[in-house]
């Protein structure tokens, strides 16, 4: 997927606890990913599901249990995790007042600029050619979904978070979706999902975690 | 990390919410012309209150511009990502500070020229005037900028971030007020400029470190 | 000494430690503050200038040293709160500000009463009053923020932030209160400057200072202890020992 892919990519957690406020949401969380593989977390609402994504993702902290990227704690990784990673979460993270050309020329400025042709291969794949220069804020919620998409498949990553990713797409989106999500493991990458709609993983290697809570 | 481009975007969106932008302006002048109708209008007094009206009604202007600084990127989620790019958060902030200091704090500085004169200030001082709001407006961005990092996840923030920020603002008020009233007089007014320099030498170099820490703790939760 | 460190961090064991020593620093501030008004108020003599009206600057001195001293602690506990993820610390910042804010008030009153007889009205624009009334606002926002938050721990974490920025402030405020006035020509009659004050005045000044502290030393670990224990609600320790009372 990126130019890592000589070296094993890994994601691990050690013992890892979810805190929202002063509650425990779930403690003592343990699993290893490898390239190719997804984790799907399920778990009913309220279960932590988020707080995990956003504790693997180095947004939340992690005071109890480790996360290891490639063997090497968040605390120290830093720069270098971020480098690796993309996160979509419940907020798209799209400038409503900016075009998606533009939101996604913003968020390559954050990383290595992609080059326009890659910027307009990528909208026309997410079928927002039409719309690529018309402010977010006129486009409908889905349309915000997929600009949100496209920037995570423009960072070019090799490993994505991907919050309730199916919320406000339409069939074909999910369509798309899925088809993005087997291109990205069947190519080496590696992702951390929570969903309650079914996607068609054909990667064989799909973990889940459920989420329950604690007693 | 391209410096130019995020400086361009974050310009972009500042013109396409330029009626957002004109509230500390307009919020400026009210105040400013406010101080007539309150002390009278004799024209001795007013020049002595000038420079002490102009920052106060400036600092309270550049304040209530910085509520709205991170608000809109936590809202629609481009905070996280920004946390979760490789680029360093530090110097990412600073970058934002900067470019809406430009939007914001600028025309406060330009139109601070126009009430100073209505006051009744002197022209000739006007220079120094200028100088100590160029140099002590972008400490009080860096300052509300820290109030607003550690605010940004909360619903009540408007009346907490003053609370926060004003108190310490007190030496940038004093230095450049008295900056102001100095040149007014006569006097020489380099040693407070000095100490406005300095200030905003020391919250260059310290501000992006709270700031940064202030955005990171509050998307903890 | 590090493992000792540790061990105090641990909420029960601290919890415990400080129900035992508490009462000490109590009762011993007690012994010191009685010893230092005595001095103060008996045995020092009165001022050839300020008569009598001098000596409740046994109050609003010492007032005026646990305000910046407590905004100290509070910031080194912020500090070490926020590097070393130490939830103690963050409770003392917590269980001090309150303190620190009524020091500051105190210190505020008692200025602006001894203002009476020295300047003949309640409230002067004074250096050290001014430099004291932004650090009143400086606790103001420390405690709004701290409680501001639906999370503690979120709390915490970002008024020490807070505290930290304000530290690095407060000797700037400090500084540019006292130029501006020296700027303005404000009374300026305090007399901490004057060299020839006598032993029997001064004596009891650093007595109430040590009195002041030690009381504060109780304050705080009783303060701290139901911060603690509202901490740690949640935990096994905690419902023991209000099961065991």
């Amino acid at each position: 997927m990126s130019g890592q892919a000589t070296t094993p990519l890994t994601l691990s957690a050690c013992g890892v606890a979810v805190w929202r406020g002063d509650r425990c949401l779930c403690r003592d969380l343990s699993f290893e990913l490898h390239a190719g593989e997804a984790l799907h977390v399920q778990g009913s609402n309220g279960a932590g599901k988020t707080s995990l994504i956003r504790v693997l993702a180095g947004l939340g902290r992690c005071d109890v249990g480790e996360v290891l990227w490639q063997g090497e704690s968040l605390r120290r990784s830093g720069a270098t995790y971020r480098a690796a990673i993309g996160y979509l979460g419940h907020s798209n993270g799209v400038k409503l007042g900016l075009s998606p050309r533009e939101n996604l020329a913003a968020a390559g400025a954050l990383r290595h600029a992609p080059a326009s042709a890659d910027i307009d291969s990528t909208l026309a794949q997410m079928n927002l050619y039409a719309y690529a220069d018309m402010p977010c804020g006129v486009l409908s919620m889905g349309q915000r979904r997929r600009a949100a998409l496209a920037r995570l498949l423009l960072a070019r990553v090799p490993l994505w978070f991907l919050d309730e990713p199916l919320a406000s797409l339409d069939i074909a989106g999910a369509g798309l979706l899925n088809e993005m999500l087997n291109r990205h493991l069947s190519t080496g990458g590696l992702a951390v999902f929570a969903t309650h709609q079914p996607l068609q993983l054909t990667s064989s290697s799909v973990q889940t975690l459920t989420l329950d809570r604690p007693t | 990390m391209n410096i130019a481009a995020l400086v361009q975007r974050d310009l972009r969106l500042a013109y396409r919410r330029r009626g957002e932008l004109a509230t500390p302006v307009i919020f400026f002048i009210i105040v400013t012309a406010l101080f007539p109708l309150a002390v009278g209008s004799e024209p001795a007094l007013l020049r002595r209150l000038a420079p002490g009206v102009i920052w106060v009604a400036a600092l309270l202007a550049s304040l209530i511009g910085q509520d709205s600084l991170f608000k809109s990127d936590y809202e629609d989620g481009s905070l996280e990502q920004t946390l979760l790019s490789p680029a360093p958060l530090e110097g990412l902030v600073l970058l934002r500070v900067f470019t809406h200091w430009l939007v914001t704090g600028l025309p406060l500085v330009i139109l601070a020229v126009l009430l100073a004169l209505m006051l009744g200030y002197p022209t000739g001082a006007m220079g120094v005037l200028v100088l100590g709001l160029l140099l002590g407006t972008p400490v009080l961005s860096f300052l509300g900028a820290i109030g607003a990092s550690l605010t940004v996840g909360l619903r009540r923030s408007g009346m907490l971030l003053p609370i926060l920020v004003l108190p310490l603002t007190v030496p940038v008020l004093i230095f450049g007020a008295a900056a102001g009233e100095r040149a007014a007089l006569g006097e020489p007014a380099a040693a407070p400029v000095y100490f406005l320099a300095a200030m905003l030498v020391l919250a260059v170099t310290l501000a992006p470190f709270a700031i940064a820490g202030g955005l990171r703790i509050s998307l903890e939760s | 000494m590090f493992v000792w460190f540790h061990k105090l961090a641990s909420p029960p064991y601290f919890y415990r430690l400080a129900e035992r020593i508490a009462p000490w620093f109590g009762w011993l501030s007690l012994i010191v503050m009685l010893a230092g008004l005595y001095g103060g108020l008996w045995l020092a003599p009165p001022d050839y200038q300020q008569g009598d009206g001098f000596r409740i600057m046994y109050v609003h001195v010492p007032s005026a040293w646990m305000s910046l001293f407590i905004y100290v602690v509070m910031a080194v506990a912020a500090a070490i709160g926020l590097i070393w993820r130490m939830k103690l610390a963050h409770a003392v910042s917590a269980a001090a500000a309150p303190l620190g804010a009524s020091f500051t008030f105190l210190a505020l009153a008692t200025g602006s009463l001894w203002g009476k007889p020295m300047w003949g009205t309640y409230w002067v624009w004074d250096a050290r009053l001014t430099s004291e009334l932004v650090l009143l606002f400086l606790y103001l926002g420390y405690l709004a923020l701290n409680h501001a938050f639906e999370d503690q721990r979120t709390g915490d974490r970002a008024s020490a932030i807070l505290a930290l920025v304000g530290i690095v402030n407060v000797p700037i405020i400090h500084y540019s209160v006292k130029w501006w006035n020296t700027l303005h020509q404000g009374p300026t009659v305090f007399f901490g400057a004057r060299a020839d004050i006598p032993p029997s005045m001064y004596i009891p000044l650093f007595i109430m200072i040590i009195g002041f502290m030690l009381y504060f030393a109780a304050f705080i670990l009783k303060r701290l202890q139901v911060e603690v224990l509202q901490r740690e609600r949640h935990t096994a320790w905690v419902r023991e020992l209000v099961e065991r009372s």
